[in-house]
């Protein structure tokens, strides 16, 4: 393959990814560290698997705000249920349920309604954490000490051959999310509605569906990762989750997804949540204090994205 | 005395993957009209934004009053006094005309605030040279289109230009106000301003323009007095061979009746009436806002019906979206491929495929890749669609290209009826016989075509039969043997009507 300026364009996220990951190295060894790694990848297993629901639904030129609100309180929910005594297989069900619904609740006010993602999104993440205070009373609600606690606990603290489970349940909703995205019809529809709605909709397609459809991935991904910080902590934080929905859109547009729709991948997304999680994860080894990680974090994306705005000019 | 205000040499441009233009000369002469003319993707437009600084030129000089000159962007050029009016105009619409004519240069006063006086009063000046009767502080969203064609003209005076660029300004004008245009023109080159005219309308050339300019893929062919020039030598250059008969009609036995609309009411239409039969071109002619597109998209199921009944070969059918239009073999081709008809940023194949994507399905709802590419393939060829690959993105063709892609897609679905909304607007003129003959290869497989078109000399020449519209309503109804551009008119403009 000869290295010429469209595919150093193509893959430069990767590059970026690389080059950002060998500087890290030579600056501290230990971030090489398998354990390492491993911590890396477990922490942004829940800013990804929230920006790849993201992805879906900025493919198609819109915005969901309510997603840190509905990890709490599908997390609460799923907290609470354990606590009762229920199976914790049926309690994760009910929980990505829960987060679906809220999700397709949005799409239906946004499709059916006719209301800006922005508002009807902002108006859902106020309602969303509202409920979410009502219903743990402001106070975190731990799972207990039971035995479905315990089965429970495993899919955010647990270990398969070493390797922690959120970094496989963030593999299958990247293998499963580029799949839909990439060879089913939904996923072409996407970004169709993300290219040009009237188009699509004169096209013969159901736009309104569509769009309920994004909306309740998204949702149902945002409880997958209220599941995972449930699970590990063993409790639910009424106010878990706060703001993640800016990293999961700072992950998806990082990854060269444009915020006006019908342009990107999923792909570009797990490398724009990879280099936030680095950056996170770097600026801990060497100490640097928290304030300064979000000046950094804020710098890194602004660049990128400068980089590419002039890129693709 | 015919001497050069600005010349264009040797302009190249280099796109990735194709070069737009090679080696392009081009000259505007002071006080001419200078019609630039060429198909679409001949590099009209480009050489345009070359020349307004939108684009860098690969390679080239550009000399404006014999000195060379580069523009950087728009405003370096309205610097130098060159304005040019886009096609899909410039206009703030939530803005008043006078706000519209001096956005970014107001005048101020000394407190920097906006000297509404003084703002006003230039307007006016300009409004009445240019022959307008419009209140000054009147939207412009609430004009028609030639009133803000005008106010674009306005403001290029505004600026003092001293070469004024029009790309297709007729367009979306009615004849009153083309007419208005053309007087403008004329007075503004008696002023001994330059106009660079673009315009598929080839009449309109040699009623206004002095000098044409010939562009065919990219490259100069040819500049000349257009005293010099016929209609037929124009096309000729062109498209760089002789055309043969434009409208090839074909006679064909229409068959049994597929379609037949009873008594349809909506907001947009009253009291619509008529049948279709298999095999049978129905032309559809009206003025703008007649009511045609909106009759085309009622039966597509796009709008809502209030009143009334269609039946599909006998069979009542109640059709509400453009999805159950489409399962019931019913497909629309829209009239503005950019806005409602293609999606540009994706490939020709996806764009083809999309309303047919059910058929390409496999087991867990996976596409089929293959077979998606395999008939995308086979409309390529057996329409000659023009593109490197069916992977090209659909932004990157010619206006005839994406037409015949919006085409393909429709007859996808494989429908008995197909519409077409002006399935020729800003197609060239060898791209347009192209389409002629795919529709009356449609009509001889014994689909039932209903053809809207603005074009009436296209609606003679291809139809069986006529519909008039007028403000909603059918007010003409002929056989197209029998039509006449006359005929027309007088059911279009509603002073008579005829049904057969």
């Amino acid at each position: 393959m000869t290295l010429n300026k469209e595919t150093l364009m193509k893959y430069k996220s990767v590059i970026g990814l690389i080059v950002f990951s060998a500087i890290i190295a030579i600056i501290n060894p230990r971030f090489l560290y398998t354990s390492n790694i491993l911590n890396v990848l477990r922490q942004t297993s829940i800013n990804s698997i929230i920006a790849a629901g993201m992805t879906f639904v900025i493919l198609t030129g819109g915005i969901d705000l309510s997603v840190g609100s509905t990890l709490a309180l599908s997390g609460a929910i799923a907290a609470s249920l354990i606590a009762l005594g229920m199976n914790a297989f049926l309690v994760i069900i009910i929980a990505i349920l829960v987060g679906a619904l809220i999700g397709a609740f949005n799409g239906v006010v946004i499709s059916k309604g006719k209301v800006q993602p922005f508002i009807a999104t902002l108006a859902a993440m106020t309602l969303v954490r509202g409920y979410t205070l009502v219903y743990t009373d402001g106070k975190p609600i731990s799972t207990g000490y039971e035995q479905n606690a315990e089965i429970f606990s495993k899919i955010g603290a647990g270990y398969f051959l070493g390797i922690p489970i959120p970094i496989y349940i963030m593999a299958a909703v990247f293998i499963i999310a580029y799949y839909i995205l990439k060879h089913t019809r939904l996923g072409r529809y996407v970004y169709a509605l993300g290219g040009n709605e009237d188009a699509t909709k004169l096209s013969g397609i159901n736009t309104d569906k569509i769009k309920i459809y994004v909306y309740a991935i998204s949702g149902a991904l945002a409880a997958l990762s209220g599941l995972i910080i449930t699970s590990r902590l063993s409790s639910a934080q009424p106010q878990a989750g706060s703001g993640y929905e800016l990293d999961a859109i700072a992950a998806v547009v990082l990854g060269g997804t444009s915020l006006a729709g019908g342009v990107g991948s999923v792909l570009g997304t797990i490398i724009g949540a990879l280099i936030i999680g680095i950056l996170n994860n770097a600026l801990n080894l060497m100490d640097v204090s928290s304030y300064y990680q979000l000046l950094a974090k804020g710098l890194v994306i602004l660049i990128a994205v400068l980089l590419d705005r002039k890129e693709n000019k | 005395m015919d001497k050069p205000i600005l010349e264009m040499k040797g302009i190249t441009k280099q796109f990735p993957g194709v070069k737009a233009l090679d080696n392009v000369d081009f000259r505007v002469i002071e006080g001419k009209v200078m019609a630039l003319l060429g198909e679409n993707g001949a590099g009209k437009s480009t050489l345009m934004k070359i020349l307004t600084g939108v684009y860098t030129k690969t390679k080239g000089e550009i000399y404006f009053e014999g000195e060379s000159v580069e523009f950087k962007d728009t405003k370096e050029s309205q610097d130098k006094k060159i304005a040019i009016i886009h096609q899909e105009l410039n206009l703030i619409k939530e803005l008043t005309i006078a706000e519209n004519i001096f956005l970014g240069r107001e005048p101020i006063n000394s407190l920097r605030k906006i000297d509404k006086g003084k703002l006003y009063k230039e307007s006016e000046k300009l409004l009445k040279k240019l022959g307008v009767d419009e209140k000054l502080n009147t939207l412009v969203k609430d004009l028609s289109i030639g009133k803000q064609q005008m106010v674009e003209i306005a403001k290029a005076l505004s600026l003092d230009a001293k070469v004024i660029i029009m790309d297709e300004p007729t367009d979306a004008l009615t004849d009153k106000e083309t007419e208005s245009l053309f007087k403008v023109i004329k007075e503004l080159r008696k002023e001994g301003r330059s106009i660079v005219y673009i315009s598929h309308r080839l009449k309109e050339i040699f009623e206004i323009c002095d000098y044409a300019t010939v562009l065919r893929d990219g490259q100069f062919i040819k500049e000349e007095r257009v005293k010099n020039l016929t209609e037929e030598k124009i096309v000729e250059l062109m498209v760089g061979r002789k055309l043969t008969e434009q409208f090839p009609r074909i006679k064909g036995k229409t068959g049994e009746i597929s379609l037949e609309v009873k008594n349809l009411e909506n907001e947009y239409l009253n009291n619509i009436n008529f049948k279709l039969n298999k095999g049978e071109i129905l032309g559809v002619s009206g003025l703008m806002g007649a009511g045609r597109t909106e009759l085309a998209k009622t039966l597509y199921g796009a709008i809502k019906k209030d009143n009334g009944d269609i039946f599909l070969e006998g069979e009542k059918v109640d059709i509400k979206s453009p999805k159950e239009a489409i399962l019931k073999g019913i497909s629309y081709v829209s009239e503005d491929r950019k806005r409602d008809g293609l999606i540009l940023g994706m490939s020709v194949e996806e764009n083809m495929s999309i309303s047919a994507l059910k058929n390409f399905t496999k087991s867990l709802s996976k596409i089929d890749t293959k077979k998606e590419a395999d008939v995308s393939n086979k409309y390529v060829d057996d329409m000659s669609i023009r593109t490197p690959s069916i992977k090209q993105l659909v932004k990157n063709l010619s206006g005839g290209n994406q037409q015949k892609v919006s085409i393909a897609k429709s007859l996808m679905t494989e429908p008995k009826i197909l519409i077409l909304d002006e399935p020729t607007r800003g197609v060239d003129v060898g791209a347009k016989k192209e389409i002629y003959d795919l529709i009356n290869r449609f009509k001889k497989e014994g689909m039932s075509i209903i053809m809207i078109s603005s074009e009436i000399p296209e609606i003679i020449g291809m139809s069986d039969r006529v519909l008039v519209m007028h403000e909603g309503r059918i007010t003409g109804e002929f056989l197209g043997e029998k039509v006449t551009q006359e005929k027309i008119m007088r059911c279009a403009v509603g002073i008579e009507e005829v049904r057969l």
